[in-house]
């Protein structure tokens, strides 16, 4: 399943979509997209500029996605099989389990932080200029 | 489970006349909200999404209250209370799962949808099959959400009230739907996000006091909190450890995962937390309001561990056991036991206030499911007049208020906590599956769609059907011994059912031979990520 692939393939065959009336995507202005019709915007998903977009989305999303449900099942994994390991003492009656318990919530916060530091700097300019571009400079 | 639906029992905390009182009060209160923060409520914007003008802080804070259920408050800590270490399991699923919703579902929805998750599928595939079947598990979900809540509502109530007896429980959890009838019938979406405002910020400050006075008890010591509550309990240092609830056999072991699946990923297929990606006027907004969702949900959880560690050794599992309520008494038992009186009346009024909110929460998300995607979608095929849409969303929730009335009855004395499981099970084998691949499988079609949906839903309801939670176990709802179907050994469907979904979601796109429409697959994809051509924002 091609979870967030960037759809390289289309970019240099026109043939696969109906060359856009406007022109070349990813200069000049372009029409406002068609809100109850889907045509166009092949052009534009096929266009350099979504495609970064998409790009560096996927490639944020897809490995810290993997990595924190990784990090979970890891945890209710060892919770039921292990549950002797969670017992070892770290400090007192304060044990391994309830320690990794809280850890969860940390590594949960940080990645939701990162995520929206990350996604503020690095993907909300190029989407805002992309749909500006679309939008004709039409401001909300 | 530990839902031993003591009515009657010998046993009363607090001063009834107190409680009613500090109830009243909240009541009054959350209505004054709901009327005044209303508006006009004429346009469906207003109505399903109160008109898109909430900012993100606002919604986060909301989106938090739906969440915080009775289940959260009431139910994980009673658990921990019982079980220890088990319980906190619960509250990891149920925060972790949040960034699914963060990172994947909530601005491409928002960015495509206009009020329900239907909207969603529909703009992907433009199929009125598939908005019914959106529609039929949206109203599934938030059915069974409901019922959860209102289980919790009578035995609550009871123990808080000093109502004796079933009729007295029965006529509380009818008291519960009128009231939340009456917040979604006058506040609309607008009314119904103020008054999920409120109460969570009530909730979360109600729980931080409570946790930081178990912690005073203690002197500020995690480890001596903790060696209190072991010392307190029958088991002594196990409950600090997992296993006591779930550690029993290799079948319960099985379940636990099956839970601990249902958990993370159902979170994303709620509707009624989805519904409300919809009140803020941008996508960017709708990602704020999910970070600002996860700082409160997780800070929550983490209050509920001390503060059911705070009720095994303050109050002692054995005297929890016996109160109405069974474990869902331990957080106001506690309270009465550290502040007396006052405190278990807030704390307390604290709780109904979240099952009223949560359940009027749901009910909207129910009632804006069936006018929109049913009647104006399906009927009337989208020719519908937006005062009329309003006026069956209404009737709608006067309907599933009646039902749920009625489902709370029957349901009392099931663990809430444990309801709310399956309910998430469900949500995540019917609602996730065709959500993340209409936004991110070119291929995905109008067949994969039915066959997740229609697949997910049967297979998960049935397999619950036929568990020890229907018959066959002594916590069944079947109660009698003799009646046993229960063909399939675990509680939760989550691990059968949300697999199976997924992989009929691909095996009916995939032998569907017409070709996929990339047409609007394009269009899907640029405007979940950029925006162009979201539904607009309001002005606050």
């Amino acid at each position: 399943m091609s979870l967030f692939q960037p759809s390289q393939g289309n970019a240099g065959s026109t043939a696969s979509y109906q060359s856009p009336p406007w022109g070349e995507i990813s200069t000049g202005a372009l029409p406002q997209p068609n809100r109850t019709s889907a045509i166009g915007y092949e052009a534009v998903r096929a266009s350099r500029d979504f495609w970064t977009i998409q790009r560096r989305y996927g490639s944020f999303v897809r490995p810290v996605c993997a990595l924190f449900i990784i990090w979970y099942f890891l945890f209710v994994i060892i919770a039921v099989f292990a549950p002797g390991f969670m017992r070892i003492s770290v400090f007192g009656d304060l044990n391994v389990g309830l320690c990794f318990g809280v850890l969860q919530f940390v590594s949960t916060f940080v990645i939701a932080m990162s995520y929206r530091h990350w996604a503020r700097r690095r993907l909300d300019p190029l989407s805002d200029r992309l749909r500006h571009r679309l939008e004709g400079g039409q401001q909300q | 489970m530990t839902g031993l639906a003591a009515t009657g029992a010998p046993f009363t905390v607090g001063t009834p006349a107190l409680n009613f009182g500090i109830f009243a009060f909240f009541v009054v209160v959350t209505l004054v909200i709901a009327v005044s923060a209303a508006g006009r409520n004429r346009s469906t914007t207003d109505y399903y999404a109160g008109g898109r003008a909430f900012t993100g802080w606002q919604n986060g804070i909301a989106i938090g209250g739906d969440y915080l259920s009775a289940a959260s408050f009431l139910g994980i800590a009673g658990i921990i209370a019982i079980y220890g270490y088990d319980g906190f399991l619960y509250s990891i699923g149920f925060l972790v799962g949040w960034l699914l919703v963060l990172m994947l579902i909530s601005e491409p929805f928002r960015n495509t949808g206009r009020y329900t998750m239907a909207d969603v599928l529909d703009l992907r595939l433009k199929a009125p099959p598939v908005r019914a079947a959106a529609a039929v598990s949206t109203l599934t979900v938030s059915l069974f959400y409901l019922l959860a809540q209102m289980a919790g509502a009578g035995a609550l109530v009871s123990l808080l009230l000093g109502v004796k007896g079933s009729v007295g429980q029965d006529l509380v959890v009818a008291v519960v739907g009128i009231l939340m009838i009456f917040y979604v019938l006058v506040g609309g979406m607008k009314g119904t996000t103020w008054v999920q405002i409120v109460k969570a910020t009530i909730l979360a400050a109600g729980a931080a006091v409570t946790t930081v006075w178990v912690l005073s008890r203690a002197g500020f010591s995690l480890p001596s909190l903790l060696q209190h509550a072991a010392a307190s309990s029958p088991a002594g240092t196990r409950v600090l450890g997992p296993g006591l609830e779930y550690g029993v056999s290799t079948t319960t072991k099985l379940d636990f995962i099956s839970l601990a699946l249902a958990l993370v990923l159902g979170t994303a297929g709620l509707p009624h937390v989805l519904m409300r990606l919809y009140t803020v006027p941008n996508a960017r907004e709708a990602r704020r309001s999910v970070v600002w969702t996860i700082w409160l949900v997780g800070l929550f959880y983490l209050c509920t561990l001390l503060l059911g560690f705070g009720a095994m050794w303050l109050v002692g599992g054995k005297r929890i056991l016996a109160a109405p309520g069974g474990g869902d008494s331990a957080v106001p038992l506690l309270a009465d036991k550290l502040g007396g009186t006052l405190l278990f009346g807030i704390v307390a009024a604290v709780a109904f206030a979240t099952i009223l909110a949560v359940v009027a929460g749901l009910t909207i998300t129910a009632s804006a499911s069936f006018a929109h995607d049913v009647y104006a979608g399906l009927v009337r095929h989208g020719e519908a007049e937006p005062a009329d849409e309003i006026r069956v969303a209404r009737i709608t929730a006067v309907v599933i208020g009646i039902v749920a009335v009625i489902g709370g009855i029957y349901a009392k004395g099931i663990d809430v906590a444990f309801l709310v499981g399956l309910a998430f099970a469900i949500a995540a084998s019917a609602n996730l599956p065709s959500i993340l691949y209409s936004l991110f499988w070119p291929r995905f079609n109008e067949r994969g769609a039915l066959w997740s949906i229609y697949g997910g839903l049967i297979t998960a309801v049935s397999l619950i059907i036929f568990s020890p939670v229907v018959s066959g176990a002594s916590s069944s709802l079947i109660t009698n011994p003799h009646v046993n179907f229960a063909f399939f050994p675990l509680n939760n469907p989550g691990i059968v059912a949300i697999p199976v979904a997924f992989f009929l979601g691909w095996l009916g796109t995939v032998t569907d031979r017409r070709p996929a429409d990339s047409a609007r697959f394009a269009r899907m994809q640029v405007r979940a990520l950029t925006g162009v051509g979201a539904e607009r924002g309001g002005r606050a």
